[in-house]
């Protein structure tokens, strides 16, 4: 039966997290805005509240660390923990995007242990605070092309590269690292493993001052015959054809909503923030006549809101589908190329409405603006979402449809 | 959003942990145990309230309450009402669009057939021969569906059951008994249509020029519409007009006298035989009124039936823009240029990702809002947005479904080019159609 709303169940959730938004994040977004790479202590405390709240829920929790596809059964319809993440998510990153990715313990290399990790595994890392380790400096997009080296030894593997753009990378107590098992064997052969911080041959060498969410830090990392051992590698062992890299991509069917979620949550906060100002200044887009009959500042609205809520309604749906068991990659990058694109024209657009006023950093509206960008960018750029969605739609492999 | 006991003391307890004595002294640690152990039984009690509240007896009379669950599933109903419309769209409408559209004419036994699918059956009550299930969520699946076969025998095809939802959902007693019977009897066809629009630029469906007066024998209207489907074909036609200040519906039979039908061909929807109606002081008999002396709460709601009929267009153009991707998918397939498909190209495969992308986005707004309508509850702003969305997304659908042919898309050859026409409908129009 078809109905788009929020479940009842989930709408405690959803207010937690907005009243996390509103009084933990929003009084201290400034504050780490300006003082890049400064550790948010208050975030500890929040996490403790964040797990208590996330522990509590009758379904099995929420949360990145969570994120896991549910089983597929036609008899019932399930609003499961994607849902429940992206949702939760959503309201959190109308506070603060930055952070919101540095929450501890939410972070993806979490949702690529809950999705690929054997039980022992989960027992060993299902706490811990885990980074997703997969840019290089000569690959981005081209995650195929990784160079960084896992080479087996005896019990264990022997990693060597460098890793660039690991969000909250020094901060996390573990890394989950992408690494070729066989140069040769193309993408087939790369594999994630969980590096724990503190394994000798690991460093963090940088830290990058950013554009945006500088309340989360950006590491580069460097592996010198980093040895870990092989109870670590996620997922199969084995370089099978088939299966090999599409395993390691599958995490990124339940994540790309969770970052479609992300700017969902910061084109909100643009949007209310900008109906307030405005409707001081006497103006209220109150939806009575069409955008042709209208001003320009209320069309100008009207296609934002428009936007955004097609953007939220194909994130939840991604999210519903991995909830439910149904393929959803396509939908995954449909969510993330929608939300991406329309967050950065929403939070620019308002600054843009504004003036001086969006513009200055008496308000957050430059910030988010700033903060967006991101969005669009990682966990698959809007151009790397089109190449998936136009070649599933055509049929086409990635060597055709290049 | 006001901030909460919640929401209080997370406030607190994020200005606890910032305080420099609380790190010097290693404090957080214990505190941080409290706030899970806090939060997490805290938070089961809010669940546990919110449960034993949603238990209560429910009011039987109350609409139904909303589904629990966020779901994007059809019902095995609505499942097969799609089926069988998608194959008649497919079979029975789609080979008569080229021609139709070329001739401006409705082909002859294009409603007759039409029939077979039942839709004017949907909301007519079982006592006076219909099904008695007004659906807006399943009607608009309908119209994406038929427009997906074609745009403006779609139009054609829906003008009648829009009449008969009309009726239905607000007519009283008298109008219903009176009219709904007509759209029953298999051996004669009756066609409606519903007339909104009025010939000048900037028109307001809030700012009516055509007005009523009331007079002893009922009342008399005068004004213009344009846009109206079966224009001179059909056997009643539903006016909106302003009366006391208010935009009314008026229930006006074709033997009325005084009607004047002018063909009016416009840009698109050729098939659907459009036409302008000029009503110069007609005289309408007493039972004209549509809902007339019901009761507060079942009176006639003008910005629901605008809504309605806004959505209904949206439904239609998502399926119209649906037809265009399937139709272009195999072609820039097939299509080489430069030794390979035109598809290995970005330029042309991201147009193909975006009109997928912008479809689903139509979709899933006008679903929204269908659903919200069909369970009686406020779908005004979400119509609004939606209707929004498809008039920008769905003609830049149009445009590119036409670019991406190239000059073939430019001739008749392929249907491209009737979309281009038919889809800039949506920001034109209102009323006409009613889920």
């Amino acid at each position: 039966m078809i109905n788009l709303e929020v479940p009842k169940k989930l709408r405690v959730l959803v207010n937690q997290a907005r009243q996390t938004a509103d009084n933990v994040f929003r009084p201290i977004s400034r504050k780490y805005d300006k003082a890049e790479h400064d550790y948010p202590v208050e975030l500890d405390m929040f996490a403790a509240i964040m797990d208590g709240m996330n522990d509590a829920l009758v379904d099995g929790g929420a949360g990145s660390g969570k994120l896991r596809q549910g089983t597929k059964d036609s008899s019932q319809v399930q609003n499961g923990i994607n849902m429940t993440t992206v949702l939760g998510l959503a309201e959190l990153c109308r506070g603060d995007v930055g952070l919101s990715l540095t929450m501890p313990r939410q972070g993806l290399g979490n949702a690529a242990i809950a999705a690929v990790a054997n039980d022992e595994q989960l027992a060993r890392f299902g706490n811990k605070w885990a980074a997703m380790a997969i840019t290089e400096p000569g690959c981005g997009s081209d995650s195929a092309a990784v160079r960084t080296s896992a080479i087996k030894d005896g019990d264990d593997y022997i990693i060597n590269g460098e890793k660039i753009f690991v969000t909250s990378g020094e901060r996390a107590d573990a890394v989950v690292v992408w690494a070729t098992v066989d140069k040769n064997l193309g993408k087939a052969a790369i594999k994630s493993f969980v590096v724990e911080k503190g394994t000798p041959g690991m460093e963090v060498t940088r830290l990058e001052k950013k554009l945006g969410i500088k309340a989360s830090d950006t590491a580069s990392i460097s592996f010198n015959d980093c040895r870990v051992p092989r109870a670590n590698l996620l997922g199969s062992e084995e370089v099978s054809l088939d299966k090999g890299f599409s395993g390691v991509m599958q995490t990124f069917d339940n994540t790309r909503p969770v970052v479609a979620a992300m700017a969902i949550g910061v084109a909100t906060a643009s949007i209310e923030r900008t109906r307030e100002l405005l409707k001081k200044q006497g103006i209220d887009a109150d939806y009575k006549r069409p955008a042709k009959l209208s001003s320009q500042l209320e069309a100008e609205i009207y296609q934002m809101e428009a936007e955004l809520e097609a953007a939220r309604l194909l994130t939840i749906k991604a999210a519903w589908m991995a909830d439910n068991g149904q393929p959803n990659s396509m939908e995954a990058s449909i969510s993330k190329a929608k939300a991406g694109r329309v967050a950065n024209y929403i939070t620019l657009k308002c600054v843009e409405l504004l003036g001086t006023v969006g513009y200055c950093e008496d308000e957050l509206l430059e910030k988010w603006a700033r903060d967006s960008k991101i969005l669009d960018i990682f966990e698959g750029t809007q151009q790397i979402q089109q190449l998936i969605i136009a070649r599933r739609l055509l049929g086409k492999s990635s060597s055709e449809l290049k | 959003m006001p901030t909460d006991i919640q929401g209080l003391g997370l406030g607190l307890a994020s200005r606890f942990a910032a305080n420099p004595l609380v790190q010097k002294y290693g404090l957080s640690k214990p505190a941080e145990k409290i706030a899970y152990i806090a939060t997490k039984k805290g938070f089961q009690l809010a669940q546990k309230a919110l449960a034993k509240k949603s238990n209560k007896p429910k009011d039987l009379k109350s609409l139904p309450a909303p589904a629990a669950l966020f779901d994007l599933s059809l019902t095995e109903e609505q499942q097969m009402i799609r089926d069988s419309v998608k194959s008649y769209a497919e079979h029975n409408i789609r080979p008569l669009a080229l021609s139709a559209d070329e001739n401006a004419e409705l082909p002859e036994t294009l409603l007759k057939d039409a029939e077979e699918l039942g839709l004017n059956y949907f909301a007519i009550p079982e006592n006076l021969g219909g099904v008695g299930q007004l659906s807006p969520m399943t009607n608009a699946l309908v119209a994406e569906d038929l427009g997906w076969g074609d745009f403006s025998l779609a139009y054609a095809i829906l003008s009648s059951s829009s009449v008969v939802n009309t009726l239905s959902r607000w007519g009283n007693d008298q109008q219903k008994s009176n009219w709904l019977p007509k759209f029953c009897d298999e051996n004669q066809v009756f066609n409606a249509a519903i007339a909104v629009q009025e010939p000048q630029p900037l028109f307001n469906s809030e700012l009516l020029n055509t007005k009523v007066k009331q007079n002893k024998k009922g009342y008399i209207i005068t004004g213009s519409k344009s846009l109206v489907p079966l224009a001179g074909k059909a056997q009643l036609y539903l006016v909106v007009a302003q009366f006391k200040g208010k935009n009314q519906v008026f229930i006006v039979p074709a033997e009325t006298k005084g009607l004047q039908f002018q063909s009016s061909p416009a840009m698109g929807l050729r098939a659907a035989e459009v036409g302008t109606l000029t009503l110069d002081k007609v005289q309408l008999d007493k039972h004209a009124l549509l809902g007339n002396n019901l009761p507060q709460h079942k009176a006639f709601c003008y910005q629901t039936f605008i809504d309605s009929s806004h959505l209904a267009w949206c439904a239609m153009a998502i399926g119209c823009c649906q037809a265009a991707l399937d139709y272009l998918v195999p072609y820039v397939n097939e299509r080489y240029a430069f030794g390979e498909p035109i598809s290995h190209r970005q330029s042309v495969a991201f147009m193909i990702a975006n009109m997928k992308i912008e479809i689903e986005s139509m979709r899933l707004l006008v679903w929204q809002a269908a659903s919200r309508f069909e369970r009686g509850e406020d779908f005004h702003r979400d119509t609004f947005l939606a209707h929004h969305l498809c008039m920008d997304k769905s003609m830049e659908i149009g445009t590119n479904a036409v670019q991406l042919l190239g000059g073939h898309g430019f001739t008749k050859e392929h249907p491209a080019e009737r979309w281009y026409r038919d889809l800039r409908v949506l920001a034109v129009i209102s009323g006409g159609l009613q889920l």
